[in-house]
Parts: structure tokens; C-alpha cells; sequence
């Protein structure tokens, strides 16, 4: 590897890593940057970064390799004996035909939405704080992107839930997007909990949290070996229970984040943040990450087909569901996000059906698409009212039969997989929670002879009141 | 002279002592305040520097032939200075309006105490240090009029225990290690022994019980006297418990409505983590364990030090509603996000790679447990974000008076910060490095064996 393609693939990440040091403690010692240097420092990080993204690309097209290394050796290098026992973070970041694609338009999308949002957010309150977390979703994302180990991965996936999460409550004196923007984040964490277990249960398998051995090459007649390693062409080299854990793990992650059923309830309540927000994040990049995390791990999904099987379904079902709710929301975001939702649902079912190349022309196609949709969003409802104004009366929408009121009732409370979590899961335990502290309560006035509490107390009272 | 010759330690600990004694004969708050804050960071300046002696492996040329004698190792040495700034935080953040009611004889006194007892590696001495280091709390909950039975009689079960199950040990009395398990478990908050946490941090001042909670000294228990003497089924045993224990605190700390008994449970859910990973006593768990302590210390402090000086504006703070703080203090709002988030492993921080090492060691141990953990991890994580917003957004309040931080608590998240993300970025600078002392289990029975005589 040249010196040249390290130094191009190093700017590519560390681009968006130094926006978010700069706009992060700008902010955090008080001094945070007027709106012209940090939309001038936005413009100048993803220039760079799209520019060295693309130089990494020219460089592979001319040198005919398929699959670049950027390693920054181990962040933590824990030696043990045996030496099986050891541990080890490698930081390893990995350009190949499906992370560059991916990472161009991770760049593409948010130089452009970057741009339109330093004028739509132009003097709005908390400018800065939008900016930052920005930031930090930016780095999120090509951190995921890139990333060569499961750990990597887990740490760009991180930081894309947190800004997600503070994004959607970005209007925080208002109670509804706070509200949302919790539930995003309970979603999120399950969805980190499960890909840092499978990161957990790869290293306990196989020594460490390489893409490689996960998903290591396989023997394919008439390929060179450089070839045999690159995306989408490889091959397990763990068992069939191994696969099913992993990849089990993996699908869970993936379908919290893309808001697969039955978690597609965080993705409407998503809409509550700012316009350019909901238009890069849940209409085109946040939404597909965890299709991308399946297509990453595609020699899983090969070697079993209980896992494609399941992908399909899920991708099949979720499309299905998406397509049958949209129809009836009643403002453009929402209607939008279970749009962007039925496709990321068909984007899911393809990679269950082992397509590779279709899956991720999809996925950019619709992201720039849906992208170009949320941003137009409120100047279409102008358009539909002037259509409407325009023939005198409303459009015509079809009759409905017994069956489409069923439809129209399920698709209004939104598949009822919310209630159903909220009445199965969240209510439960929450009431269990809270019986275990009025038991702690009880057991704490038990002990402190409460009589004499009371009379300590009122005595202590007065005394600050003399005082 | 070589600087690193002076026994710095020593000094450390003397100190704030010292200047506790002047302090209690200065009667204006306006003397007294920055006499205490000088003692403390004299105190952390000379634990620093015995750090870097250590670091660099000076030892000092003289030192006091007193009992107990104090030193540092692999365990101790990145403990002591980081709870030395933890006070001179402390003090730093105390609002004006409090000082009157902080007393700075008691806080300098408790500083001098931890220090000494973080310093010690006797038995008995230590034994010693840990019950004095209950008389802060107490004669501050006494001069408050406030209840302390429920913190007494947790406190006195576990000097009894402390002092009778090494007594037993000494004697080689198989009840021993159990008396000694059960008082780490008590001085730790391990359910069913754990509402005394919460009761510290209701009826003592927030600063108090801050400094007594966080350095987490049950841990420290553990690792000297119990460790090398308990046997392997009853640290399998205290995983359980420790399991049990993260998983009911986690989940009380997540439909808190109030803020000190958020603080409490949260802090007692995640200790129960570190503790676990210690007693799994694997490679990894132990070295990720060991690692997630000293990330605590400052995350937890950080945390703690945010809600209490919220507290010095807005009093005490209930979750009942939003209250929309973001607006007159941001940097309180992005520092309790950062600290919240870092104590549950946010990446970049010292939690971040403490977290995976101690999960890794955990799996491999046993899947199960890594499982709960990582649970339990996940539902702290939302415990935070769900405190964040209620305390942080919301409608915001418009007031004449000013919220925003002062400099001094600028001063002190920033430091914290900057301790949480520089050795997260750099973690071998405290994860290869704080081992717990090398074969102690070893140099134990050594030590057991050739006390008995020959005949038994």
C-alpha cells in the first residue's frame, strides 16, 4: 500500500473527527464559533473528506486493488497467558466496494444537507449545538462505514445513536420530540447492546474482532487472490452454531437501527427534529446503516440460510407494513419516514435473497432520492394546496371496502407494535421497578424509627427558617 | 536533592490534616475557603508527585518509621491522586452560598483519612483507617439533626465484621473469609445491604456523601484483605449477589424522581459491575475491572459534582416534571451528558475501552453473566438520557438571576473531562498499568504457612 493512499485514506477519517473536536470544545469552553466559520469548517471537512474518498477510489480503479487497509495498529494491546486470553482493539479501517461507495455518499449527502441547513437553521437557537452533533453523526457514520473491526464499528455506531437520539430532541423545550427522542434512544440501546455482544462473542470465538475472519474468503476458481478477499466475495470461517449467534445478534442490531419491525415505531417519532436532520439521518443514512451492516456481514448471511431466510421475511414484512401505514399519515414527514421505511424494507429483503450489488445500488438511489424529498417537504404541501386550489376541490382518494376500514384502523395506530411493547414489555417493568423502590423505601423508614425522623426533620426545618 | 527523594506520600496525607487542625480555629468563611482549597491542592500536588516517583520507580530516601506505614503500588498509585483531585474539585465547586454550611475541619480530616486509607497495605491499620473513615458522614448527619440510624448501623455491621473476619482469618478460622466477604458486601451497598446509600446521600450534604460513595472503597476491602485469602466458591458466589445487585439498582435507578437517589442507585449499579468483573478473576475481567474503578471515580465524581451544584441554584432537584436547566447552563447540560454516558462505556472515554475489556473477560468467563452486564449497562445508559432530558429540557424558565456555571465549576468539568477523554483516548496509560499487587494470593499462604508451627 502506497504512502499516498494511507495518507488519502488517514483524511478521510479524521476529516469529520476534527469537525467534531473543533465545534465540540469550541462549545464546551464557551467560545463556540460564529455561524459563518462553522458552516465554512463544515464545508471545508466534508470537501476533504469527499475529495480524499474519492482519491482512494481513483487510486484502486488505477492500481486494479479492490480491497485497501488503513490500520492505526492497536488501541489497547492486552497480552495474557495463554495467549488465546489476550486482548486486543485493532483500529483498522477498510476500503473496499462496499464501504466507498457508501462513505462518497455518507459525504455527498452531508456537504449538500450541510449547506441547506446553515441556511435553514440560520439564527435558530441552539445553532451550535446542531452543528455539533453533526459533527459527531458525521463521524459516526464514516467511522461505521470504514470500519474493519467489529469494535470500530461498535464505536461509530455509538456515536450515530447519540446524536440521533439528541437530534430528534433538538427543539427541547417542547415536550413531544424530548419524549421521542428517549424512546429513540431505549431502541438504540438495544441495538447496541446486541452488536457489542456479537463484537463480545467474535472475539470470544475468534481471538479477536476482524471483518477478515468474520467474513474471510472463500475458494472461488479463476479470481486472483488479491480479489479473494474483497467485498462481496467471501466466506465464513466460523461454525454453523457460530454464524447463528453472531449473525443472530448481528440481525437484532441491524433491525433496531433500520427500525425493522417490530421496531419501526422510533422512525415516524424521528421526524420531531429539524427538517436537514430528518432528511440526511432517517430518510437516507441512520435508516440504512443497519442494511449495511448486513450487507457487511454477507458471508454470514450466506453460510446460513436460516439467517436469509429470516432477513427476508423481516425485510419482506417490514416493507409490507411500511407501505400499509404510510397511506394514511396525516402530515408529509411521517408519510415520508414510512416511505423511506418500505424501501429499506425491500433493501432488507434483497440481501435476504443474496443480492449484493442490487441492495446497495438501492440503497444510495433512495437515500439521495429520499433525501431530495424531505428537504422539498414543505414546499410540496404549497404545491398540493395550489393543485387543490388550482380544480376546486380536494384530490379524489379511492372508496374504501370492510377490509380497507380494518386496514385503514391498523395502519392508523401504526401496526399497534407500539402499544404492544408498551403494554408487554415497558409497563412490566417499569411497575417492577418501581414496587422494588417503594420496598426500599418502606425498608429504609423501618429502620430509621420514622417517628423520630419526622420530629428530626420538623427540627431541622425550623432551624433553616430561624437561620 | 532529587525532588522524587521527599517521602511525598506521607505528606499527601499529612497535609490536609494539618490543615484541618488550622482550619477549625479560623471562624471567617472568607479565610477559612481558600485556606482548605490550598491544603487540598498542597495534598494533590504531593500525591501527584509521589505518582511520578512511583511511575519512574524512585522511592523515597526517608521515610517515617510510624504505624502505619504508607506506600504505593500498582494499585494504589493512579487511586490516590485522582482522589485527591476529586476534593480539590470538591471544594472548588462549592458554591458561596453553601460555604457557610460546608465544614472544611470535616472535609479536610475525611480527605486525609481516604488518602490514608488508600495508602495502606496492613491489615490492621487499614482495618483502623476504614472505621475512622465513617466519622465524616456521621458527625456530619449529627450536626444536620438528621436520622443516621439506618448509615450507623450499616457502618458499625461492617467495621464488626471487617475486624472480626480478619481476626478469624489470622487464626485460620474457616469463618474468616466469609465474615470479610460479607463486610466488603456491606461496605459496597450489595442488595439486601444497600439502603444505606441512598439514606447517605439523602441526609448527608451532597458533597459529603460524594466523597464517601464514589472512591468506591469497598473495591479497594476486596482487593487487599479479601481476595488473597477468600476461596474461589465464595467469589463465585459474590459474582451473584454482585449480579443480582446491578440488575434491581439499574432498574430503580431508571424511575428515580429524585436526583440524590438516582445518584445513589445509579453509582451503587455500576460499582456492582466493577465488582463483579473482580471477582471473576480472570485476566481481562480483572484488568477491564480495575480499569472501569478509576473511570468511575471520575465520571461518577463529574456526575456528582454537576447535580450538586445544580442543586446549589435550584435546591434540591425533583424529576417530577421537565425543568428546561439547558438554557442557563449548557455546560452543566453537555457535562452531565458526557460524564453520564462515560460511566456506561461512551466511546472515547475511559469507560469506553474498560467496559469491553471487562465484558470481554466477563464472556469468557461465562456468557450468561456478560450478558446481564451488558444489560445492565444498556439500562443505565437510558437511566442517564431519561434524567438528562427531564432535568435539562423542557420549557425554559426566564429569570433576572443568573445560572449560568462560574468559573471555578468551569474549571472543574473541564479538568474532569479532560482526565475522562485523554485517557480514553490513551488507555494503556491506565489500563496496563493498575495490576492489582502480584500474586497476593500467593504471598499470603506464604505468609499463613509460616506463621503456623510445624506441628499443625
Amino acid at each position: 500500500m502506497s504512502d499516498l493512499q494511507t495518507i488519502l485514506g488517514t483524511l478521510v477519517i479524521l476529516a469529520p473527527l476534527a469537525l467534531m473536536m473543533l465545534l465540540g470544545s469550541a462549545s464546551l469552553i464557551g467560545l463556540p464559533l460564529s455561524e459563518r466559520a462553522a458552516a465554512r469548517a463544515v464545508a471545508v471537512a466534508t470537501s476533504v473528506g469527499l475529495s480524499a474518498t474519492l482519491g482512494v477510489f481513483a487510486f484502486m480503479i488505477s492500481t486494479d486493488v479492490r480491497h485497501v487497509v488503513v490500520s492505526f495498529g492497536d488501541w489497547l494491546h492486552l497480552k495474557a497467558e495463554p495467549p488465546a486470553q489476550s486482548y486486543h482493539f485493532a483500529v483498522r479501517f477498510v476500503f473496499d466496494r462496499l464501504s466507498l461507495p457508501f462513505v462518497a455518499l455518507t459525504y455527498v449527502l452531508f456537504g449538500t444537507i450541510g449547506a441547506f441547513a446553515t441556511r435553514y437553521m440560520h439564527r435558530e437557537a441552539g445553532w451550535n449545538r446542531f452543528f455539533t452533533l453533526y459533527a459527531v453523526f458525521l463521524a459516526g457514520m464514516v467511522l461505521a462505514g470504514l470500519a474493519g473491526t467489529i469494535e470500530t464499528l461498535f464505536l461509530g455506531w455509538e456515536l450515530v445513536g447519540i446524536a440521533s437520539a439528541f437530534l430528534v430532541g433538538f427543539f427541547q423545550d417542547r415536550p413531544a420530540p424530548v419524549r421521542n427522542a428517549l424512546r429513540i434512544w431505549i431502541v438504540y440501546r438495544i441495538s447496541d447492546a446486541a452488536l457489542l455482544l456479537a463484537a463480545l462473542s467474535l472475539h470470544h470465538m475468534s481471538g479477536g474482532g476482524d471483518f477478515d475472519k468474520l467474513t474471510g474468503y472463500r475458494e472461488t476458481a479463476g479470481v486472483s487472490p488479491l480479489e479473494l478477499r474483497s467485498w462481496p466475495i467471501g466466506g465464513s470461517e466460523l461454525t454453523s452454531l457460530q454464524v447463528l449467534v453472531v449473525g443472530g445478534l448481528l440481525i437484532l442490531a441491524a433491525a433496531a437501527k433500520s427500525a425493522l419491525i417490530p421496531f419501526s415505531g422510533w422512525l415516524p417519532r424521528a421526524m420531531e427534529g429539524p427538517t436537514p436532520s430528518s432528511a440526511v439521518f432517517y430518510g437516507a443514512l441512520s435508516v440504512h446503516l443497519g442494511a449495511y451492516l448486513l450487507l457487511r456481514i454477507d458471508p454470514l448471511i450466506d453460510a446460513s440460510p436460516i439467517l436469509s431466510v429470516v432477513i427476508a421475511v423481516l425485510g419482506l414484512a417490514t416493507a409490507a407494513y411500511a407501505a400499509i401505514v404510510a397511506r394514511v399519515q396525516t402530515d408529509i414527514k411521517s408519510a415520508l419516514s414510512f416511505a423511506s421505511l418500505t424501501q429499506v424494507g425491500l433493501i432488507v429483503a434483497e440481501i435476504g435473497f443474496g443480492w449484493r450489488y442490487i441492495p446497495l445500488v438501492h440503497l444510495m438511489g433512495h437515500a439521495c432520492l429520499r433525501t431530495l424529498q424531505f428537504v422539498r417537504a414543505p414546499s410540496f404541501l404549497r404545491d398540493h394546496r395550489a393543485t387543490e386550489n388550482a380544480i376546486g376541490q380536494r384530490i379524489a382518494r379511492p372508496p374504501t371496502s370492510v377490509f380497507g376500514l380494518w386496514l385503514y384502523r391498523f395502519a392508523l395506530e401504526r401496526g399497534y407494535f407500539d402499544a404492544l411493547i408498551d403494554r408487554c414489555i415497558v409497563t412490566p417493568i417499569v411497575g417492577i421497578c418501581r414496587s422494588l423502590d417503594r420496598l426500599d423505601r418502606h425498608a429504609t423508614r423501618f429502620l430509621h424509627d420514622e417517628s423520630k425522623a419526622v420530629e428530626a426533620d420538623a427540627v431541622a426545618a425550623k432551624q433553616e427558617l430561624t437561620v | 536533592m532529587n525532588v522524587f527523594l521527599v517521602p511525598w506520600l506521607e505528606l499527601a496525607i499529612l497535609i490536609p490534616l494539618f490543615g484541618a487542625v488550622a482550619v477549625r480555629f479560623v471562624r471567617e468563611v472568607d479565610t477559612a475557603y481558600p485556606l482548605t482549597l490550598g491544603c487540598a491542592v498542597a495534598s494533590l500536588s504531593a500525591a501527584l508527585a509521589a505518582w511520578v516517583g512511583h511511575s519512574i520507580g524512585m522511592t523515597p530516601a526517608w521515610q517515617p518509621q510510624a504505624w502505619p506505614s504508607f506506600r504505593m503500588d500498582s494499585l494504589n498509585a493512579p487511586l490516590i491522586p485522582l482522589i485527591a483531585l476529586l476534593h480539590v474539585l470538591t471544594i472548588l465547586t462549592t458554591a458561596r452560598v453553601k460555604q457557610n454550611r460546608m465544614s472544611f475541619t470535616t472535609h479536610l480530616f475525611g480527605e486525609s483519612i481516604r488518602l490514608a486509607t488508600f495508602s495502606c497495605l496492613e491489615p490492621w491499620p487499614l482495618i483502623v483507617l476504614l472505621a475512622l473513615g465513617i466519622l465524616p458522614p456521621l458527625l456530619e448527619m449529627r450536626r444536620r439533626n438528621k436520622s443516621m440510624r439506618v448509615f450507623a448501623i450499616h457502618m458499625a455491621l461492617f467495621v464488626v465484621l471487617l475486624a472480626t473476619g480478619w481476626f478469624a482469618v489470622e487464626r485460620d478460622w474457616t469463618i474468616g473469609p466469609a465474615l470479610l466477604l460479607a463486610a466488603v458486601l456491606v461496605r459496597s451497598g450489595t442488595v439486601p445491604t444497600h439502603l444505606w446509600v441512598a439514606d447517605l446521600f439523602e441526609h448527608a450534604t451532597f458533597g459529603t456523601a460524594l466523597l464517601f460513595a464514589t472512591p468506591i472503597v469497598g473495591m479497594y476491602v476486596a482487593v487487599r484483605l479479601v481476595i488473597p485469602v477468600a476461596p474461589d466458591w465464595a467469589l463465585s458466589g459474590i459474582v451473584i449477589v454482585s449480579l443480582v445487585t446491578a440488575v434491581l439498582t439499574a432498574g430503580v435507578a431508571l424511575v428515580q424522581t429524585e436526583a440524590r437517589r438516582f445518584f445513589a442507585y445509579f453509582l451503587l449499579s455500576q460499582t456492582s459491575i466493577v465488582l463483579i468483573g473482580l471477582e471473576i478473576h480472570s485476566g481481562n475481567s480483572t484488568a477491564g475491572s480495575l480499569a472501569l474503578w478509576l473511570s468511575l471515580i471520575v465520571s461518577l465524581g463529574g456526575l456528582g459534582l454537576i447535580l450538586r451544584s445544580l442543586e446549589a441554584r435550584f435546591g434540591l432537584l425533583t424529576f417530577r416534571n421537565h425543568r428546561g436547566l439547558y438554557a442557563g447552563s449548557p455546560i452543566f447540560a453537555v457535562g452531565f451528558a458526557l460524564f453520564g454516558l462515560g460511566s456506561v462505556g461512551f466511546p472515547g472515554t475511559m469507560g469506553f475501552i474498560a467496559s469491553e475489556v471487562l465484558l470481554d473477560g466477563a464472556i469468557e468467563n461465562n456468557v450468561w453473566i456478560g450478558l446481564v452486564m451488558v444489560s445492565v449497562a444498556a439500562l443505565n445508559g437510558i437511566a442517564v438520557m431519561r434524567v438528562y432530558f427531564l432535568l435539562f429540557t423542557g420549557a425554559v424558565r426566564t429569570s433576572s438571576l443568573d445560572f449560568s456555571a462560574t468559573v471555578r465549576e468551569r474549571v472543574a468539568i473541564l479538568i474532569l473531562l479532560g482526565v475522562l477523554f485523554g485517557c480514553g483516548l490513551v488507555p494503556e496509560l491506565f489500563i496496563g498499568n493498575v495490576r492489582q499487587p502480584a500474586g497476593a494470593k500467593q504471598q499470603h499462604e506464604q505468609v499463613h504457612r509460616s506463621s503456623v508451627p510445624p506441628s499443625q
